[in-house]
C-alpha cells in the first residue's frame, strides 16, 4: 500500500454499492479492475426543456471498439460532451473506470486522465505545422512553467516521427496544418489523439470526407488500436461500421434504442423504423 | 544537431531567440541609444547639426516606453488573441506607483515646504495615508511597480478567464475596468492627487530630474527595457508556451481536450503583459514629468491597439514600428494640425484594418515575397525556429532509423 491509497469505502461520496469493490485504489488513477472503462448511468441533459439525453445508460468495456449510430439529434455529440466534461448532466452518473467521476472534472483534467476526443469537424491548429500539432498533443506535463522551458528530446522526436508514419503525413511534417486536405486533417486529428496516449478514444465521424481507400486504412488503424485502447466511434458510414465489426449501439431521442452486432441491430424492427428505414 | 537540448542553459536558449541579423540590429540600436545619443546630446554644442535636443530625447524616450507597451499588447492580442482595451490602466498604475516615490523625493521643496506632497497639504491632510508607507524608498517603489499592477491584472484575469469571457466581451470589460479606475483616481479622497495627479518632480535618487545626464540615463534605461521586452517576448513566442498560446487563439477547445488548461496560459501572458506595461509606465513618468488619471482614459488604451494594428499583429517588431509611426505622426500633427489628429488616427486604423491586415510588417513581407520567387505563401508568421526544430527532430528520427 502506497501513501495516498485509501479504501474505497472511506469516501462518503460514493454509495454503498462501491464498497463491495473491497480493494485499494489510488486517487486520480484509472481503475479498470472490473474491466469497464466507461460507465454512463441514466444520464439526462436538457437544453431549454429539450431532452438531448434521456436516461442514457451505456457501458464500454476496457479494450472494446464500440460503434454508435443514430439519426441526427439522437444525442451522440451531447453524450461525448458529457464524457469529456464540456456539458454537465442534469442527472445521472458518468464514471471513467471504477472511481473517476467525470461529472466533477474539467475538460483538461479529463483529457489528462486519458480520454481523447476527435470532433466531428476536424479541429486542428491550422497555423501550426503538422509536426507542431503532434508536439502539442503529446502526453507530457502540460503545466505552464513546463511549457515555458520545454525542449523536445530525441525520444519525443521519435514518438512524433512514429505517429507521422502511422497517419502517413511524414512528408507533410513541416507544412501548415491548414493547408492539408480534409482527409489528411482528419488523420492529423487522429494522430494528435494517439500522441495523447489515451485509454479511451472518442471519435466523432472520423471518416467523413475520406476516400474509400483512406476510410479502409482508418478502419485498419482503429482495429489495431482496439485491445490496448478502448474506442467509441460515432459514424454514419455503415460500410465502415461493418468493417470495424464489434458491438453497435443505436441511439434515438437521447437514449439507447438497441445494442448488439450490426446484423442483429439492422434486423431490429424499431431500428429500421427510426433510422435505417428512413 | 544538439545532442541533449534539455540541458542547454536557459540563458543560451534566450540568446538563440534572436537570429544573427536580429542581434546585429539590436546591437546597433543599443550602441545608438547608449553611446551615440548621450554623446550627441551631452558633448556636442547646440549649434552643431548633429546635436540632439532635449526635445528629441524626451520625445523618443517617451515613444520607447510606448513601444514596450505595444510589444506587451502584441503578446496578448497578436499571439494570445485577447484584445485588451484597458492596457493603459497598467501603464498608468506603473506610473503612479513610481510617481509616489518621485513625489516623496520632492521633500520640502514643494510650494508648501511640507514633508507631505503638496496636494495633501492642500487637502489639509496631516499625515500620509497608509499605502504611502515606504514610498520614499526607491527599491520599494520599484518593487511596487513590479507587483501591484501585476497583482491587479492577475486577480481580474483569473475571474475573467475562469468565467471564459472572450472576444469583444473581454474587451468591453477591460474598457470598463480602466474607466472605473480613472473615475476613482479623479477623486481627491483616493490619495493620488485627484485630477492633477503627480507633477513638479524635482529629483530621482538625489539627482535633478531635469538634468541632461538624468534624461540620458532614463532614455538609455528605456531602450534597455525595450530590448529586454523584445527578447523575452521573442523567447516566449518561439517556445512551446508560445505555440500553445497561438493554439489557444486559434482553437481553444482543442487545446483543452488535449489536456492544457487555457486559464493558466492566458493568465500568465496577461499578467506578464500588464507587468511590462507597468515597467514602461514607471520609466515614462520621470521623463514626461507628470502622471494623471487621463492616462487611464479609454481612448489611450484603444490607441495602444492601433499602434499594434498599424505595425502588424503577431510580429513583435511590428508593435515597435507601429508605436513609432503613430506617435511620431501624432507629435507632428498635434503641433501642425491639432484638430485633425483624431481623424487621421481613425483613417489610419481603417486603412490598416482593411488593406493591411498584417500592418506595415505584413506589407514589407508581401513586397519581399513578391520580389522573391514563388515561395510558399504562408498565412501567418510561422515561427522559423519551430520549423528548424521540426527539421532537427526529423533528422534525429531518420538517424535512429525510425
Amino acid at each position: 500500500m502506497k501513501p495516498g491509497d485509501r479504501l474505497v469505502t472511506d469516501n462518503p461520496d460514493w454509495d454503498s454499492g462501491t464498497a463491495e469493490l473491497g480493494h485499494m485504489f489510488r486517487p486520480g488513477e484509472l481503475d479498470l479492475s472490473h474491466k469497464v472503462v466507461l460507465y454512463l448511468d441514466e444520464i439526462t441533459v436538457s437544453f431549454d426543456g429539450f431532452r438531448a439525453l434521456n436516461k442514457l445508460s451505456l457501458t464500454i468495456d476496457s479494450g472494446e471498439l464500440r460503434c454508435i449510430i443514430g439519426p441526427n439529434g439522437a444525442g451522440k455529440t451531447t453524450m461525448m460532451d458529457v464524457i469529456t466534461g464540456k456539458t454537465r448532466p442534469d442527472e445521472g452518473k458518468a464514471f471513467f473506470g471504477q472511481t473517476l467521476d467525470l461529472t466533477r472534472l474539467s475538460e483538461p483534467e479529463i483529457a489528462h486522465l486519458g480520454i481523447g476526443r476527435k470532433f466531428q469537424k476536424p479541429t486542428i491548429f491550422e497555423n501550426h505545422t503538422v509536426f507542431e500539432n503532434l508536439e502539442l498533443a503529446m502526453k507530457t506535463d502540460k503545466r505552464v512553467w513546463r511549457s515555458l522551458l520545454a525542449l523536445l528530446d530525441s525520444a519525443a522526436g521519435d514518438r512524433i516521427a512514429e505517429t507521422l508514419q502511422t497517419i502517413r503525413l511524414t512528408a507533410h511534417a513541416d507544412r501548415l496544418a491548414g493547408l492539408l486536405s480534409h482527409g489528411q486533417k482528419q488523420w492529423l486529428e487522429i494522430g494528435m489523439l494517439l500522441m495523447q496516449e489515451p485509454k479511451l478514444l472518442l471519435l466523432d465521424e472520423p471518416v467523413a470526407g475520406m476516400t474509400d481507400e483512406e476510410t479502409e486504412r482508418t478502419g485498419e488503424l482503429f482495429l489495431s488500436l482496439a485491445g490496448k485502447h478502448s474506442l467509441v466511434v460515432v459514424e454514419h458510414d455503415m460500410a465502415f461500421v461493418k468493417q470495424l465489426g464489434g458491438k453497435v449501439t443505436v441511439l434515438h431521442e437521447g437514449s439507447v434504442l438497441a445494442e448488439g452486432v450490426l446484423d442483429e441491430v439492422q434486423a431490429d424492427a424499431r431500428v429500421i423504423e427510426v433510422y435505417l428505414g428512413r | 544537431m544538439r545532442p541533449s537540448p534539455a540541458r542547454t542553459p536557459f540563458i543560451v536558449r534566450l540568446g538563440r531567440s534572436f537570429d544573427a541579423r536580429s542581434w546585429l540590429l539590436v546591437g546597433l540600436f543599443a550602441a545608438f541609444a547608449l553611446i551615440a545619443v548621450p554623446l550627441m546630446h551631452l558633448l556636442l554644442p547646440p549649434e552643431n547639426p548633429l546635436h540632439l535636443s532635449t526635445y528629441f530625447i524626451t520625445l523618443t524616450g517617451k515613444i520607447l516606453c510606448y513601444a514596450i507597451v505595444a510589444v506587451a499588447m502584441d503578446l496578448i492580442w497578436g499571439y494570445g488573441g485577447i484584445l485588451s482595451l484597458g492596457h493603459g490602466l497598467f501603464f498608468a498604475l506603473g506610473g503612479y506607483t513610481f510617481g509616489m516615490y518621485l513625489m516623496r523625493e520632492i521633500g520640502r521643496d514643494g510650494s508648501y515646504q511640507s514633508d507631505l506632497p503638496d496636494f495633501m497639504v492642500f487637502l489639509d491632510w496631516k499625515e500620509l495615508p497608509w499605502f504611502w508607507t515606504g514610498s520614499d524608498h526607491f527599491l520599494w517603489a520599484v518593487l511596487l511597480v513590479l507587483i501591484v499592477p501585476a497583482l491587479i491584472a492577475f486577480i481580474f484575469g483569473y475571474f475573467a478567464f475562469r468565467s471564459r469571457i472572450k472576444g469583444v466581451y473581454f474587451s468591453i470589460i477591460t474598457q470598463a475596468l480602466t474607466y472605473a479606475a480613472m473615475l476613482l483616481f479623479f477623486r481627491n479622497e483616493t490619495g493620488f492627487g485627484g485630477n492633477n495627479g503627480f507633477t513638479d518632480f524635482k529629483r530621482i535618487l538625489g539627482y535633478s530630474i531635469t538634468a541632461p545626464e538624468t534624461r540620458v540615463v532614463l532614455f538609455g534605461l528605456s531602450a534597455l527595457a525595450l530590448i529586454g521586452t523584445l527578447l523575452l517576448a521573442r523567447y516566449l513566442v518561439t517556445s512551446k508556451f508560445g505555440r500553445i498560446l497561438t493554439a489557444i487563439r486559434d482553437a481553444e477547445s482543442r487545446v483543452m481536450f488535449i489536456g492544457y488548461n487555457p486559464l493558466w496560459y492566458k493568465l500568465f501572458v496577461w499578467t506578464l503583459s500588464a507587468m511590462l506595461c507597468a515597467i514602461a509606465g514607471a520609466l515614462y513618468v520621470p521623463q514626461v514629468g507628470i502622471i494623471n488619471p487621463s492616462e487611464m482614459a479609454v481612448a489611450n488604451s484603444i490607441e495602444i491597439a492601433i499602434w499594434v494594428a498599424v505595425g502588424g499583429r503577431g510580429t513583435l517588431i511590428g508593435a515597435v514600428i507601429g508605436a513609432f509611426i503613430v506617435n511620431l505622426a501624432k507629435s507632428w500633427f498635434t503641433v501642425s494640425f491639432p484638430e485633425y489628429w483624431l481623424f487621421f488616427l481613425g483613417t489610419l486604423f481603417i486603412v490598416s484594418t482593411l488593406w493591411l491586415p498584417q500592418g506595415v510588417v505584413g506589407l514589407y513581407r508581401r513586397l519581399q515575397a513578391g520580389r522573391g520567387s514563388a515561395q510558399d505563401s504562408e498565412p501567418a508568421a510561422a515561427p522559423g525556429a519551430a520549423v528548424a526544430t521540426a527539421a532537427t527532430v526529423a533528422a534525429v528520427a531518420k538517424g535512429a532509423g525510425v
